[in-house]
């Protein structure tokens, strides 16, 4: 037999390609910092100009202000009015109430639809289910929102009888709708990659079906369920379009889910293009823009601390 | 209900063996009498993988409280065979069978209704540990929780006793609440053992138990098999030839789909019938 010659690897061949490599993953990381660092830096002059500070300083934004002599002090979100009221309370509480509805909607839904595409569904049905679902992801949030305005809030306003057509409800759930698919999809892989070794064993130990599903698949699959959940959650929080439309966009404190809400992100959307460059409103947007970047920040912080937790206790390792 | 005559002219056909005057016959062999010992008796049985036949007219008779081997070549359907045993096969979408397993004389595929009640009386334990992602009291308590048994009190108890049986309860007692994960290999695949006792089976399907196991934890569980049998009945697949020499009390070589033959372990691995027996356990091929 012939006696084989191996071709020496080509060093600078190698290190030409790492550093590609290395290079695309930190392009990514930098433009998420310099995206940060711009919103910041357009929004330092509530900290530092003397004039700014008057109309918009941080505790004005956080506390209750007496704008009128006499009148009660109060939240407000006024900033085109003759005394511009700056309170970011009422949106910070929109925000949430409509990514709680949200949530509260999409998050059984999505898991339920994940049960049965992984667990119960032919095949065939899965093949057919699953795209379908994940199509969700693909509609433009314009149309979902349109859909909310047009259609939906009609149709809750003739069935519960509520006083404002556009509310909180209204905007959750048709956000909710953009929220599903990303559960869905991660909780879908988690569970379908449980080891069929664990199905079997409960089944062998005389489970159902059920059973299976609920006291071994689900746990097992509970970290990337809390991942998919974070993700949704981050997405329900920072989406603008369908809450812009949805939402009535009315600045108001109220507990009350069947009120009209507004949103940071659909505030910061409508407002932006009318506002003075530079000026007060304008650096109070970008303001809450920088909380905006903050929270999602620590919501996939806190998601990602659960889903590790998570994982501890259900895939073992360490106790 | 066939009668003794036509069975045996069934054997007949497929395990001519059988049926020649030999020791097989002698009490406590499986030989072509079905008496009260015959805790499983499969007759004629065929099975199909979406079409393709994976067995052909298995008949055989597992006697109660004996250990009965089934060795044979990668692919041969010793596997398969052992998952008719407890339906596990059925989970397998467009599988079908023929012919007959009868378990205490009742057919497990036509006579009954409730797979999950056959299979807590024919337990299984398999070729790789899969111990749930959960406590190892939790592991063992799974069997019964899913079973419908709630009293807290009668579940501790029957977790410990059935650790104990597993020789596993000295090793484990002062962390019941961890991980199962935290266990070394041959100790996960002693809790699968406990997990699958502590329904309290009459039978014990083991599928290569200890293949992928180190020679000491290998022993352990070879112990156990041999503690095991006083009361349970066992039918386990090993490639190793040297642990059915070791474990059990039957074996049945199984080739292509087809059992050769079947038989005392001590006389199939010293005075094989067939040729093609002789052959694989003497190493020629397999």
């Amino acid at each position: 037999m012939r006696k084989l010659q191996f071709r020496g690897k080509s060093k600078l061949f190698e290190l030409v390609g790492e550093k590609i490599i290395s290079i695309t993953a930190f392009a990514a990381l930098i433009s998420v910092f310099l995206i940060f660092l711009f919103i910041f830096k357009e929004s330092i002059p509530i900290f530092t100009d003397s004039e700014i500070k008057q109309e918009a300083s941080v505790d004005k934004m956080l506390f209750k202000q007496e704008y009128y002599e006499g009148r009660q002090p109060r939240f407000s979100w006024q900033p085109n009015s003759d005394v511009p009221k700056y309170s970011i309370l009422p949106l910070f509480i929109g925000s949430f109430k409509a990514a709680l509805i949200a949530m509260l909607f999409a998050v059984p839904l999505a898991v339920g639809a994940a049960i049965f595409s992984a667990e119960f569904a032919s095949r065939r049905l899965r093949e057919f289910v699953k795209p379908i679902i994940e199509l969700l992801a693909g509609i433009p949030s314009v149309v979902l929102g349109f859909f909310s305005l047009i259609v939906l809030a009609t149709f809750l306003q003739d069935v519960f009888g509520f006083t404002f057509r556009l509310n909180a409800i209204n905007a959750g759930i048709v956000l909710g709708l953009a929220v599903i698919p990303i559960v869905f999809t991660m909780a879908e892989d988690a569970m379908t990659s449980v080891p069929g070794s664990l199905r079997d064993a409960a089944l062998a130990l005389g489970a159902n079906r059920w059973q299976v599903s609920l006291t071994v698949v689900l746990p097992a699959a509970l970290p990337g369920i809390a991942a998919g959940i974070t993700l949704g959650f981050g997405r329900a929080i920072g989406e603008t379009m369908i809450v812009l439309m949805a939402s009535g966009n009315a600045a108001i404190i109220s507990g009350s889910f069947v009120d009209s809400i507004r949103t940071i992100s659909a505030t910061i959307a409508a407002e932006l293009a009318e506002v003075v460059f530079g000026g007060a409103h304008y650096s109070v947007l970008f303001f809450l823009g920088t909380l905006l970047f903050i929270l999602t920040f620590v919501l996939n912080w806190i998601g990602d601390y659960a889903t590790n937790a998570l994982k501890l206790k259900y895939q073992g390792r360490v106790k | 209900m066939p009668t003794d005559k036509e069975i045996n002219l069934a054997i007949k056909t497929e395990v001519p063996y059988l049926n020649e005057p030999s020791a097989n016959s002698s009490a406590g062999q499986p030989g072509p009498h079905i008496n009260e010992a015959h805790k499983v008796v499969v007759r004629d049985l065929d099975f199909f993988y979406s079409g393709q036949q994976a067995l052909f007219g298995i008949s055989l008779n597992i006697v109660e409280k004996k250990v009965f081997a089934l060795i044979g070549p990668s692919g041969c359907g010793k596997s398969t065979f052992l998952r008719t045993l407890n339906r596990m096969n059925d989970t397998i979408p467009g599988t079908s069978l023929k012919g007959s397993i009868k378990i205490d004389n009742l057919d497990i595929y036509k006579g009954i209704k409730d797979v999950s009640s056959l299979r807590t009386r024919v337990g299984m334990v398999f070729q790789k540990s899969n111990p749930f992602p959960k406590s190892i009291f939790e592991n063992v308590a799974y069997g019964l929780r899913v079973n419908g048994i709630k009293d807290k009190r009668l579940i501790a108890e029957v977790v410990e006793e059935t650790l104990k049986g597993a020789f596993l309860w000295e090793e484990v007692k002062d962390k019941l609440d961890h991980s199962a994960y935290a266990l070394s290999g041959g100790q996960q695949q002693r809790l699968c053992i406990a997990r699958a006792l502590a329904v309290q089976p009459e039978i014990l399907l083991m599928d290569e138990p200890a293949s992928a196991l180190d020679p000491l934890s290998t022993a352990k569980i070879e112990d156990l098999i041999n503690e095991l049998k006083k009361n349970h009945t066992i039918v386990i697949v090993t490639h190793n030839m040297q642990q059915a020499a070791r474990v059990s009390d039957v074996t049945a070589f199984f080739y292509e789909g087809y059992m050769i033959e079947y038989g005392d372990t001590r006389k199939l691995f010293t005075k094989p019938e067939k040729k093609k027996t002789e052959d694989y356990i003497t190493g020629r091929f397999g």
